[in-house]
């Protein structure tokens, strides 16, 4: 097996301040990785890297495409990216309103990215989105309202449903349970679950919550100062961190 | 099946003046198809520790773990996760699940994992559960609010969905009714008949005496205090 | 010859409008930032379709001015005076007469030629503007043909009304390559934009012209299964009678009676004088003899 991401030496810089430095990984098919740091450690600046929100100062991040062939996305041609980024990536805000359309109904949010790639059967988009808005469990009836009359939840699982439309094969994630309530966030999560193991998909998952990832990623990178601390297998990095600063991350979690 | 050779494990606390704490050294154990192993020794002794090593839970210090060919102690993550979907099983004491799963769920998804068909999957923890005696009206529901008993044979019904090749057994029959500890040892000796190493933890000595085939007293293995 | 420069603008201005309507020609359907000037009038009241045609005319044109169809509404009039005053060119509300129409809102009934230009009055140019306020993202989306957004839009219209409501600057493909708004005209007039003379865009706030080029291929977007359709209301003019063309539909009193006319007058005026006769209308020849 090859692996769908290759990272090398991704290095970021904001001026003389460091965003992140000297991050390598592999990301198989259907591996799902947390990175977890406190604030400012250089987590979003990566992810927003590898999606191609940035661009980092140095470094390849290389995905192999549907065809085989593997391509360095920070220096493909932008059009190539967005094509991608519509197609085989998914990027799931942790603001909703920062991936919704908010003055478009539910379902054509699902169908943009159907039209996006030519889709131009009204019935056909509008079946192919009611059955994502069940996938996501949400109300055929809210089909034409809008995502502002949503609640947080429903929003950021139309999000979802909006990112996967198109079967993509690596999905981004910002803090998707971020600002949600405790009971919400583990019906999000039970759904991403779900989804991540029926489409096979690969993701990356950024989150400072230690409980999310324990539940939702294979593998687990921590970041500090701009900088991979650790990494490994999740429950291993959890529950026998070797770095001061996990050991300090994971005993500073409050028990319930 | 399990072959450890030279293992040993150190725990460093690094924000409690990097104390180095060894646990474990120069352990040795091997597990061919079929057998069973307790590990013994007291409160303390590592018991829980070298079952977590092996899972791959714990990194360890030195030496090397063989699961079926593959060295836990040196393996990628997603080489691990392959081996804890197909070959290696883990009943743990607690039970670790998202909220809102039904049990039905929770105990078919190892089978779901490796592929199995999702109704087959489900008369598969059908079986399992009513064997454990968990009442079909739970079954709908997220094990999360059962008691811990309930709890507990949820968890092992999940353990023993897929035939492992290998498991790691801690407590299995801790807190249950005779009945239920009876199935439960009914279940580790029909994984040992169709050819599965393991290692457990058992405190029920009769338990002890019914399914394993030998004993390894792990404390033999923590380093004296020097 | 009156004291301001031919046609109220400046040389040099003209010939910078001049240079963004022939890489607008050469670009069919790409908006060219231009540097709008101040008119003698408010924005909203065709600042950029008056640029355009100032750029246009020579001496020797003859000019028609149309708002709404209509040659006799008070835009109308003050843009032909404009240029009456400002450039000395003969007008004409005939539009078989006209060598430069400018327009808002419609497109004259009567087949244009090769030897016309219309120039169109445009208030909002980017099509997309109405799902992407972001200048810079639809610039983006313009440059790399990224166009599912303006499907969007149709979605949305289909699925709260059950057919594509939109009316007016309904969106089209130009040349299979980029989405342009054709101004707020009735999707009436869109089969109507494939014509023979040069159509000309100028948005006078917004700082942008385009063009589309005589036999320009100008595609309405649509669904399959809810192909665009050019409607207008089912009923002939009250006036000449006539079933082709597009009706203003007008309030008589405060009952609601109601008559429908045709929008563009020159249009209806010709088919009368030539004897047709709608339901409410009366023949000019009888209206003579009065």
């Amino acid at each position: 097996m090859t692996p769908l991401l290759k990272v090398q030496g991704i290095e970021k810089r904001y001026g003389a301040r460091i965003g992140c430095r000297d991050v390598s990984f592999d990301l198989y098919p259907g591996e799902v990785m947390g990175i977890v740091g406190e604030s400012g450690s250089g987590k979003s600046t990566l992810l927003n890297c590898l999606a191609g929100i940035l661009t980092p100062d140095t470094g390849e991040v290389l995905f192999e495409m549907r065809d085989g062939a593997v391509k360095d996305t920070v220096t493909m041609s932008e059009p190539e990216r967005r094509m991608l980024s519509r197609t085989d990536w998914a990027f799931v805000h942790q603001h909703a309103r920062d991936g919704l359309r908010m003055n478009v109904s539910a379902g054509g949010n699902v169908g943009e990215r159907l039209m996006a790639v030519g889709a131009r059967h009204y019935g056909h988009i509008r079946d192919e989105a009611i059955d994502w808005l069940g996938r996501v469990e949400i109300n055929e009836s809210r089909v034409d309202d809008r995502p502002t009359a949503f609640s947080g939840g429903m929003q950021q699982r139309l999000q979802i449903a909006r990112n996967l439309v198109t079967g993509p094969r690596l999905v981004f994630m910002d803090e998707p349970t971020g600002g949600l309530d405790v009971s919400v966030q583990a019906r999000l999560l039970d759904l991403l679950r779900g989804l991540v193991r029926e489409m096979g998909l690969s993701a990356i998952i950024v989150t400072h919550d230690l409980a999310v990832v324990r539940l939702l990623a294979d593998r687990l990178m921590v970041m500090k100062d701009g900088h991979v601390v650790e990494s490994g297998l999740t429950d291993q990095v959890l529950d026998d961190p070797q770095h001061a600063y996990t050991q300090l991350l994971v005993s500073s979690v409050l028990q319930v | 099946m399990i072959e450890i050779s030279n293992l040993s494990k150190t725990f460093t606390l690094h924000n409690q003046g990097s104390v180095v704490i060894p646990v474990m050294q120069g352990a040795e154990l091997s597990v061919a198809r079929g057998q069973c192993v307790a590990l013994t020794g007291a409160s303390g002794a590592g018991k829980s520790t070298l079952m977590r090593m092996i899972y791959g839970n714990y990194l360890a210090a030195s030496g090397h773990i063989l699961v079926d060919g593959v060295d836990v102690t040196k393996a990628e993550p997603r080489e691990i996760l392959e081996l804890r979907r197909h070959t290696l099983g883990y009943v743990s004491q607690f039970l670790r699940v998202v909220p809102r799963v039904p049990t039905l769920d929770v105990v078919a998804e190892p089978l779901l994992a490796v592929g199995v068909e999702t109704e087959a999957a489900r008369d598969r923890a059908r079986d399992l559960l009513t064997r454990l005696r968990i009442p079909e009206r739970l079954w709908s529901l997220s094990p999360t609010s059962f008691s811990g008993g309930e709890q507990q044979r949820v968890n092992i019904a999940r353990g023993f969905a897929h035939d492992y090749p290998a498991m790691l057994l801690d407590e299995p029959t801790a807190s249950l009714d005779a009945a239920n500890r009876e199935t439960v040892l009914s279940l580790i000796e029909e994984a040992k008949a169709r050819g599965a190493a393991i290692v457990g933890i058992f405190h029920d000595e009769a338990a002890r005496d019914r399914v394993c085939d030998r004993e390894i007293d792990v404390s033999v293995y923590t380093p004296k205090a020097a | 010859m009156s004291d301001y420069n031919f046609a109220y603008l400046d040389e040099q201005t003209k010939q910078m409008i001049r240079r963004a309507i022939l890489k607008g020609l050469a670009i069919p359907g790409y908006q060219v930032p231009f540097a709008s000037r101040e008119m003698p009038m408010p924005y909203g009241w065709g600042t950029g379709g008056v640029q355009v045609s100032a750029a246009t005319l020579t001496p020797d044109d003859t000019m028609k001015v149309i708002d709404q169809g209509a040659d006799d509404t008070t835009n109308a009039v003050s843009i032909r005076k404009f240029f009456e005053k400002t450039a000395g060119v003969a007008t004409t509300e005939a539009t078989a007469e006209a060598s430069v129409i400018q327009t808002r809102h419609r497109i004259p009934e009567e087949t244009l030629r090769e030897d016309q230009i219309l120039v169109y009055q445009v208030p909002i140019p980017e099509p997309l503007r109405f799902l992407e306020p972001s200048e810079v993202e639809t610039r983006k989306m313009h440059s790399l043909e990224e166009y599912g957004l303006m499907h969007v839009k149709l979605y949305e219209d289909i699925a709260r009304h059950g057919a594509i409501a939109t009316a007016y600057a309904y969106p089209v493909k130009v040349e299979g390559r980029y989405v342009m708004d054709p101004s707020p005209i009735p999707k009436f007039d869109n089969p109507k934009l494939e014509m023979a003379a040069i159509q000309l865009f100028g948005a006078g706030r917004e700082q942008r012209i385009y063009a589309v080029p005589p036999y320009t291929q100008v595609v309405s977007l649509d669904f399959e299964d809810f192909p665009f359709e050019a409607s207008k209301a089912d009923h002939p003019c009250d006036l000449c009678g006539a079933e082709d063309s597009y009706l203003d539909e007008v309030i008589m009193d405060d009952a609601g009676t109601r008559m429908f006319v045709c929008s563009d007058t020159d249009y209806c005026a010709g088919r009368r004088a030539a004897g047709h006769v709608g339901a409410q209308g009366v023949s000019t020849q009888e209206e003579d003899a009065a």
